[in-house]
């Protein structure tokens, strides 16, 4: 999106406006019905995945309440609520599919997911919450890097096409991209954390900090963060330039390109203004399909890194097998990925006004 | 096989390597040229020669490897040594002998699990190309879900219902969260062959869907399954090793993910064992790239455009 931008005006502005004058016209007018039937999507696909949260304890094997029961009673004595509301959750056999299909709905619109058995007495909500700002910021932030970045040097390896600098990008991006997150983040806490001493090895802010709006605690969190954001852009980098030198190749063969370039226009301008240009929209669907596995990826960092983050709170609910914890938890990593690629879609739309059909 | 996706404007380029109508190819012939074309192209190439290496490493194993897998009287988190290559574990363990046993895991669940997930998308993705109407929708959101779901934090929450169901249960997870992918591309290739002569042609003479769908559009999308594939084991395996590493696949056996897992465990970050920390990993990025690498030559047979030496 940058490289767009950056591109020198001027010298081509005239095929441009062409181009625009052609685009198709019927629907491009109006967006609203195409936003309209994204949002009506939008709902019936966070439905479905609020179904899906629903289904799979009820279709494994043995009933997950009565371990998680079990567990709790551990603990000390279970009150007559705390039972009801595991019930609810986890699916014992009490009352039709149905009428714990309802009750799990209204836990879910008033996010009431009961209360954690690992952090006992905290609540599920407390907990998520407290968690879900690092993820959002750490993987949001280098999500959009890594795009910007793998995006500009993918339109180098196209444009370049058969010299080094398509060849270190797309073979080491293809070697980086295999790279297992985990793998790359011990090796990183190894060497930065450990035998260098650069950064903290673990945490998201340093002992004497406390979470505040404060200016030093906002640099300690940044120091804390630079090593999982680097595990997190490493692994993610080759993705985006890999895809954006797929769609690119195509595109400069195509005739507009070849038309700007019989023109005289400069290379760069060829290439950003007139190829990346309609290159990048495909790239963009990939955005919000990869941020799943971005998300994915970042569990294993935080887990690595011990980053109170939701992916780190969600390892810890699955080895305690804390079933509401890691349920709210999946929810919620689920309905980040839909708002994201809601987002995405809405975007593609007003970019691309060919999609409104 | 080779004409699926092209625009008009290469129809000459394509003609001229496309065998003549009338006999059908012999599929040894198609095999060679397919392979001719993927050993053609640089990346792939080496791509080969890495998955080849793994391979007979995994084979091999036995003879190879200087200790058994889980042989563990030695001394204990021991750094490099002319008996132990790579160190020894904090249980007492070589490194090098199972790194070497590791392979046969990720080798046996990329192969495996990269199958099934294929397989699923190729029944799924072809059928559903050639569907139309409201079941065509259906699927098209279920996949869609699939997709936007997020694999890991499902194979997670799958894995921990499972508890303690080994590679079995891996594998299952990894094609339950996998096929998806795959089911779209294949699916999209299969709308755009549908309206092609000879899909009309097998039509009129009658032929039933299940048969046009298998017999007549699937030999023409081999390159793509055999792309998808690639990418499927490559996730397969990736995915196997995060699982592992977490602990909740079965921590005894010993593999590249497992060995991550107790080196993490057993805290070999202070004891400053980089060689346990650093050859499993390197192990699954090298058997990863490996895959992604002859994908870029297998993009090369459908689409001569992504071959290398030709410019645009």
């Amino acid at each position: 999106m940058t490289s767009v931008t950056a591109a020198p005006r001027g010298v081509d502005a005239d095929p441009e406006v062409d181009e625009k004058t052609e685009a198709p016209p019927s629907r491009s007018g109006n967006p609203w019905g195409y936003i309209l039937r994204k949002i009506g999507l939008f709902l019936l696909t966070l439905w479905a995945a609020v179904t899906v949260n629903f289904i799979l304890p009820r279709l494994m094997p043995g009933t997950p309440a009565d371990a998680a029961l079990a567990r709790l009673a551990q603990n000390g004595p279970v009150s007559e609520a705390t039972k009801a509301a595991i019930e609810a959750q986890l699916g014992v056999p009490t009352g039709n599919l149905f009428e714990q299909y309802i009750q799990y709905l209204g836990q879910v619109v008033t996010l009431n997911f009961g209360v954690s058995y690992t952090f006992y007495p905290q609540t599920v909500s407390e907990l998520v919450s407290t968690a879900l700002p690092y993820t959002l910021v750490l993987v949001g932030l280098v999500t959009i890097i890594a795009f910007i970045l793998g995006t500009l040097l993918g339109v180098l390896a196209a444009w370049k096409r058969g010299t080094w600098l398509d060849t270190l990008p797309t073979v080491g991006g293809a070697f980086m991209s295999a790279f297992p997150y985990f793998w790359t983040a011990l090796l990183l806490l190894f060497f930065a954390g450990y035998v260098w001493r650069l950064f903290p090895t673990s945490g998201a802010y340093g002992p004497t900090a406390t979470p505040a709006f404060t200016w030093d605690f906002f640099v300690d969190a940044l120091y804390h963060a630079i090593l999982p954001a680097v595990t997190i852009l490493i692994t993610s980098l080759g993705g985006w330039i890999l895809g954006m030198r797929n769609t690119m190749i195509p595109t400069l063969g195509d005739d507009y390109v070849a038309f700007a370039e019989a023109n005289g226009l400069k290379p760069r301008t060829v290439a950003l203004r007139y190829a990346a240009r309609n290159a990048i929209l495909p790239n963009l669907t990939s955005f919000g399909l990869a941020l799943g596995g971005v998300v994915g990826g970042s569990i294993l960092v935080e887990q690595v890194f011990g980053y109170p983050g939701v992916g780190y709170l969600l390892f810890n609910a699955v080895t305690n097998q804390d079933y509401p914890l890691m349920q709210a938890l999946f929810l919620m990593i689920t309905l980040s990925v839909l708002v994201a690629n809601f987002i995405v879609d809405i975007l593609y739309g007003v970019l691309d006004p060919r999609t409104r059909r | 096989m080779t004409t699926t996706r092209q625009p008009m404007r290469d129809a000459t380029q394509d003609i001229r390597t496309v065998q003549p109508t009338g006999a059908p190819p012999n599929p040894w012939q198609v095999f060679a040229r397919t392979a001719g074309t993927i050993w053609s192209n640089g990346k792939a190439r080496l791509g080969l020669i890495i998955l080849a290496f793994f391979v007979l490493l995994a084979i091999f194993a036995p003879l190879i490897a200087p200790y058994g897998a889980t042989e563990n009287g030695f001394d204990r988190s021991a750094d490099a040594s002319p008996e132990h290559w790579l160190g020894t574990t904090a249980a007492g363990e070589d490194v090098l002998s199972q790194l070497i046993w590791g392979a046969q895991i990720s080798i046996f669940v990329g192969l495996v699990a990269g199958a099934l997930s294929t397989l699923v998308a190729v029944l799924v993705g072809l059928s559903w190309g050639y569907t139309r109407g409201f079941i065509a929708d259906v699927i098209n959101f279920i996949v869609n879900l699939f997709l936007v779901i997020p694999g890991l934090p499902l194979m997670i929450v799958i894995a921990a219902y499972l508890s303690g169901g080994g590679i079995g249960m891996i594998i299952v997870v990894v094609v339950i969260t996998g096929w998806a992918w795959g089911a779209r591309v294949l699916r999209s290739q299969t709308q755009s062959l549908r309206s092609r002569d000879f899909v009309t042609a097998a039509v009129f003479s009658g032929e039933r869907p299940f048969r046009i769908v298998f017999r007549e559009i699937l030999p023409n999308m081999t390159s793509l399954i055999v792309g998808s594939f690639f990418g499927a084991a490559t996730a397969a395996i990736l995915a196997e090793a995060g699982l592992e590493f977490l602990g909740l696949g079965d921590s005894s056996i010993v593999s590249w993910g497992t060995m991550l897992f107790w080196a993490q465990n057993s805290n070999a970050l202070l004891t400053g064992q980089w060689a346990l920390l650093f050859a499993p990993g390197l192990c699954i990025a090298l058997l990863a790239t490996s895959l992604t690498l002859i994908n870029f030559g297998v993009d090369g047979i459908s689409n001569p455009r992504l071959r290398e030496g030709k410019q645009r």
